[in-house]
């Protein structure tokens, strides 16, 4: 049998968070557990990289399958697999949450154990979420993923984390008790039409399902994914739950947790009810619109550098949502790349805000100022953070960014031209919020001894930054094992529903239409 | 071997960034100069070899990797030299070193570490720039537009604990941006339209249509690509960043905001000539908003005190008149323009640049005078530069933009070239008012008054007594720079000589293949080049090199002569006077009308209104029913993992089990 190398990147983090329970639980052991966390996540990311090597790009299909009958009475079977769209955000997983633990190292001084252990789990969960193809199983790592995040917030966080805490999980399970019952319909309707119950993706994906029945399916699909994204007006958890969190939770609630939506979008709602997607994508585009410049005028006012973050994210993860609606293959891939690249970037800028909140103990940007002079590195690694997050070209934020706009632009030129407008705005706050931190002379007397990098935060902002630069210069290296999977998403979609994207009138190339193969 | 050329002071970026702070200063300055004058020399060698070869094949293509692909979307990182981009790279490497050399002396008093940085910057910003003007395709072009905005922010804002100096450079930033959002959305509309990127493939397809009559949609793109041009260029109505973008150190003033940086917007449509050849109705606005802009920004240059704002808005004066020259389709004479300004202006930032290094910092012009004796290789060098740029016969300012307001009226805008020759006159005005009141005359009043006032990080310190007893002029490095950009702005005209003078307008015919299937538009409007033309053309020149000395005369009576008549005419216009030094209340205008209401309804409306209030009220008013409700039920609330997890899990199967068997 060969090596279940997506399993394991599931099993892998529990049973690390298993021998942690072998440590004995005072806090003179934290750093033993906090060293055994933090080798157990770097192997998770070694596993995610193999994957990658043994990751045949060429082809758009699910690979490394694994199929195991789980509740066969109801068609419930463990079904897991990669395709390029999960293939870089179970990398993506991997990469940060080695880096949210260090980021975390000193700032967690209690329960230290139990903090590890639901990190770990956590890591479990969304991988988990990334390699289920089968709806139940994805249904189960969708909630499990919620809980060691409510713990992460409840527990770690500031000082309204219990109310934060809470937020959370109203707002997300109340978003997916309805995606539960329609992934228990389309269990029924896959018995009505062969006889027999099933919750795999795949079997489901074949179904023919009549256009009256796709559009509250859809919807109840979407509004578990758009609270998760979040889509305006769903987004208020977010600013809460992020300025509560501790970095860890921070950096993987934005890193990763905020891509479950998109990539539920991608993965499920669209394919699954192309019609009703067709139907319903110019409705949601607008409000990804909306939450682009929405999100970006909100960020530019927020006195509090982590909500200027999160209500950055409502902005960027708007930009991933347009370019999925637009259906075209710069959209979704732009939009997949976009996912990889705000969890690098934004990822990297609440590690940053961590280190300043760990010197201060305080979020707010009036606190600060001329920091540069005190701490050139630090700064230096939140200006180049900054400028990937505005979208500077050779750093990872443009390219994801610029085939958005490519492939929304075919769609529909006003939306685009609003969603542009983001290019204005995101430099705008940044830049003002990184001037009000940075630069001008060091008036707030606590600011003055602070110390520069420790060779930790070091070994936090090398990768990051090594990797948005990577990301910005070779970008075919990730677009690459994308592609294929997006089309064969979009023949999916194309196959059903009437194709509405015009070919210019030029003669291109190559049609941007996917390939009518497959 | 192009692509050694953006390499090399991409190399030394990274070893001053990396390694800067821990050698000394003359190391430092080492690598960034010795960077620069490599890059050059291999500019040069570059050169030769295009020169090398037949007229109509001058072009060498290096194909790096390819950059992006998705779909159809294939974006190469190809670097293409052909004679535009030569004119280009020899500009940015050969003043580029020039000015690098100068800031090792300029920039001696910073902190070793700060000095590092500073050429780090510098670099970069040359590294960006020869990428800019190499690329072959938009996608390229906008790595370096938007990497050599990145360097102007870091350098405007270098001494960044002035809240002035930050200001400014995220002005100039997020001015920029707001050009940028029609320039991309320009590259988008042009790549659905053509379907490439690749500028040639671009000219082909564009040449094989014909020019618009009515708006099209090559006027949209043409239009969007334009828009981008007044943010990086300086144009209205985004002009209002370079004036503030004075607040870094005078040498980033030469290089990026007068010689290079800005022309990006020039180089822009030069290289897509042939698309905006065929966009008659943008090229009608290009030319218009070219020659507002330079008469816009002359009056308001008339009126400033401070040394570097004249210069500042002479540099957004003379980009209106390029903008005016690729208005009426002249593409050879703007870029033509391009290249004398880059000398001249340069030297005249530098020569204030040696001024304000005299003078512990001072900018402002009514505490100087009669530095001309003290100063005599500054004052010399400046004359020649204020010479050239007032066109002023046999020096290169006066070639290129002859040949500009001679193009102008040939094609048949009389009144553009009415508005253009106004603009001239002003621009002898103002430059010679600095000459006056800077070199000529008395020092106004004791000039250690001022000291404080304007002293900035750089010459603060000791330095200050000393310069106080004696002014020294400018050290070795700065005076050699001068020098060679005096020479350059005499001499650099002459390879653009014109027929009527006796040339043959060499610049003009390299430049020629690169705008080829350009002059679609522009030849029908130009006469040929024959008897009659040369009558006009020395006609015109003669009427240009009136007013240049008229203005220059004009100004020796108002600020030399007769001082107190410039006063008075001041107080006899009091309305007008205010609204220039306010240049136009523009920037007030734009903070009333766009900053404020944004600011206030995205921080009262959107945040605090719609945000708190509406979105979460309603969901915290849900959930508060809810919870009211589910008051019994939160006893079950034990807060452990398990007892969660169990009653999730509960509640899932008992979900299902309904489902199932209803």
């Amino acid at each position: 049998m060969q090596f279940p190398i997506l399993t394991s990147l599931v099993v892998l983090p529990i049973a690390g968070a298993a021998c942690l329970f072998l440590v004995r639980d005072d806090e003179s052991h934290a750093p033993l557990v906090r060293n055994i966390a933090l080798v157990v996540s770097a192997l998770v990311f070694a596993d995610a990289l193999l994957l990658w090597s043994r990751f045949n790009a060429a082809s758009g299909d699910f690979q490394f399958i694994e199929r195991h009958a789980w509740i066969p009475t109801f068609g419930i079977s463990y079904v897991v697999g990669v395709d390029g769209i999960s293939l870089l955000l179970l990398v993506l997983t991997g990469f940060l949450t080695p880096l949210a633990l260090l980021g975390s190292w000193e700032s967690i001084q209690r329960k230290t154990r139990a903090f590890c252990i639901v990190v770990l789990l956590l890591e479990s969960a969304m991988m988990g979420v990334f390699i289920s193809l089968d709806l139940f199983l994805f249904y189960v790592f969708w909630d499990a993923m919620l809980i060691p995040m409510y713990f992460l917030i409840g527990i770690w966080g500031y000082e309204r984390r219990v109310y934060a805490a809470v937020k959370f999980i109203l707002y997300t399970l109340g978003g997916s008790v309805l995606m539960l019952l329609a992934i228990l319909s389309l269990a029924s309707l896959h018995n009505a039409a062969t006889g027999s119950y099933s919750f795999d993706l795949q079997k489901i994906y074949a179904l023919q399902i009549p256009p009256s029945q796709q559009g509250w399916l859809f919807l109840a699909f979407a509004l578990a994914f758009a609270i998760k994204v979040p889509i305006f007006p769903f987004h208020t958890w977010l600013p809460d739950a992020h300025v509560e969190a501790p970095t860890a939770g921070s950096v993987i609630l934005a890193g990763v947790l905020l891509k479950m939506g998109t990539y539920g979008f991608v993965r499920f709602a669209f394919p699954l009810f192309p019609d009703a997607a067709a139907q319903f994508a110019p409705y949601l585009a607008v409000l990804a619109v909306i939450g682009i410049v929405y999100g970006a005028l909100v960020a530019m006012v927020q006195p509090d550098m982590k909500k200027l973050v999160a209500y950055s994210s409502v902005s960027h993860l708007g930009f991933v949502v347009l370019g999925i609606c637009a259906m075209d293959t710069q959209g979704v891939q732009g939009a997949v790349y976009q996912m990889l690249s705000h969890g690098v970037s934004t990822g990297g800028l609440f590690l940053v805000v961590g280190m300043l909140v760990d010197r201060r103990h305080t979020r707010l940007i009036s606190e600060y100022g001329g920091l540069k002079k005190v701490m050139p590195h630090l700064v230096a690694a939140f200006l180049i953070l900054t400028l990937a997050s505005i979208g500077l070209p050779g750093l990872n934020g443009f390219v994801g960014e610029f085939l958005i706009l490519l492939g929304v632009f075919r769609w529909s030129p006003p939306l685009a031209t609003v969603a542009a407008t983001g290019v204005i705005l995101s430099a705008t706050y940044m830049l003002w919020m990184f001037q009000r931190v940075n630069y001008g002379p060091v008036t707030n007397e606590k600011n003055t001894g602070l110390r520069d990098l420790s060779p930790r935060e070091w070994a936090i902002l090398v990768p990051i930054i090594a990797v948005a630069v990577l990301m910005g210069v070779m970008p075919n290296l990730f677009l690459r094992p994308i592609e294929p999977s997006v089309n064969r998403m979009l023949n999916q979609i194309h196959a059903v529903a009437p194709v509405r994207v015009q070919v210019s009138h030029q003669p291109p190339a190559a049609s941007h239409q996917p390939p009518s193969s497959n | 071997m192009l692509l050694l050329i953006p390499l090399l002071p991409l190399v030394g970026f990274l070893l001053n960034a990396s390694f800067g702070r821990r050698v000394s200063k003359p190391a430092a300055g080492a690598i960034a100069c010795g960077a620069m004058i490599a890059s050059f020399l291999v500019s040069l060698v570059s050169v030769f070899r295009l020169i090398a070869l037949p007229a109509d094949a001058r072009a060498i293509a290096q194909q790096v990797f390819t950059w992006i692909s998705s779909g159809d979307l294939a974006v190469a990182f190809t670097l293409r030299l052909d004679p535009l981009s030569a004119v280009m790279i020899l500009v940015v490497t050969g003043i580029g070193s020039l000015i690098h050399i100068y800031s090792t002396a300029y920039m001696h008093e910073e902190r070793d570490a700060e000095y590092a940085r500073y050429f780090s910057y510098l670099n970069l910003f040359a590294a960006f720039m020869l990428v800019l003007v190499l690329g072959s395709n938009f996608l390229v072009l906008f790595v370096g537009w938007e990497g050599v905005g990145l360097c102007s922010y870091l350098l405007i804002g270098f001494w960044y604990e002035k809240k002035s100096a930050s200001d400014a450079g995220k002005k100039a930033f997020i001015v920029n941006r707001i050009g940028d959002f029609g320039f991309i959305l320009g590259v988008l509309l042009a790549f659905v339209h053509f379907g490439t990127l690749d500028f040639q493939e671009i000219a082909r397809s564009s040449a094989a249509l014909g020019p618009e009559a009515a708006f099209g949609t090559m006027s949209l793109i043409t239009l969007l690509l334009f828009v981008g041009a007044t943010g990086k260029s300086a144009q209205i109505p985004l002009y209002v960043w370079l004036p503030d973008a004075m607040e870094g150190p005078t040498p980033v003033s030469a290089l990026i905001h007068a010689a290079t940086m800005v022309t990006a917007g020039v180089y822009m449509i030069g290289r897509n000539a042939v698309l905006f050849s065929h966009a008659p109705q943008t090229l009608t606005i290009i030319a218009v908003v070219g020659v507002a802009t330079a008469l816009l920004a002359g009056t308001i240059g008339l009126v400033q005190n401070d040394i570097k704002r004249v210069l500042a808005y002479s540099t957004v004066s003379q980009l209106g008149y390029m903008f005016l020259a690729m208005g009426v389709g002249a593409y050879a004479a703007g870029i033509f323009h391009l290249y004398t300004h880059a000398f001249f202006k340069a030297l005249l930032f530098l020569g204030s640049g040696a001024v304000i290094h005299a003078l512990a910092g001072e900018q402002d012009l009514r505490r100087m005078g009669g530095l001309k004796k003290d100063l005599p290789i500054t004052y010399w060098t400046f004359l020649i530069g204020a010479l050239a740029i007032s066109g002023v016969p046999l020096l290169s300012g006066f070639f290129s933009k002859d040949e500009i307001l001679y193009r102008t009226y040939a094609s048949g805008h009389t009144l553009l070239w009415i508005v253009g020759l106004l603009t001239s006159l002003l621009t002898a005005i103002y430059m010679f008012r600095i000459v006056f009141l800077a070199f000529h005359g008395h020092r106004a009043e004791p000039f250690a008054d001022a000291q404080d006032r304007h002293a900035r990080p750089p010459q603060s310190g000791s330095h200050e007594a000393a310069h106080a007893a004696h002014l020294h002029d400018a050290p070795p490095a700065m005076a050699i720079a001068l020098v060679v950009l005096a020479v350059g702005s005499v001499a650099a005209g002459y390879v653009g000589l014109p027929q009527a003078l006796g040339g043959s307008n060499r610049f003009e015919k390299f430049l020629e293949p690169s705008f080829t299937a350009a002059d679609v538009r522009s030849t029908p409007d130009v006469p040929d080049d024959g008897a009659a033309t040369e009558g006009l053309e020395l006609g015109l020149m003669a009427v240009s090199t009136l007013v240049a000395v008229g203005g220059i005369g004009l100004a020796f009576f108002f600020f030399l002569a007769n001082p107190r008549a410039s006063d008075r005419v001041a107080s006899q216009f009091p309305g007008l006077h205010r609204v220039l030094m306010h240049k136009y209340y523009v920037d007030e205008i734009y903070d009333a009308a766009i900053v404020q209401p944004i600011r206030i309804v995205s921080e009262d409306g959107l945040w605090k209104g719609l945000d708190v209030r509406v979105i979460d009220g309603a969901v915290n008013d849900v959930a508060g029913t809810v919870g009211g409700a589910s008051a019994l039920l939160r006893r079950l609330q034990t807060g452990s993992v398990r007892a969660y997890a169990a009653s999730l899990f509960l509640g899932v199967v008992l979900i299902l089990g309904y489902y199932l068997w209803r």
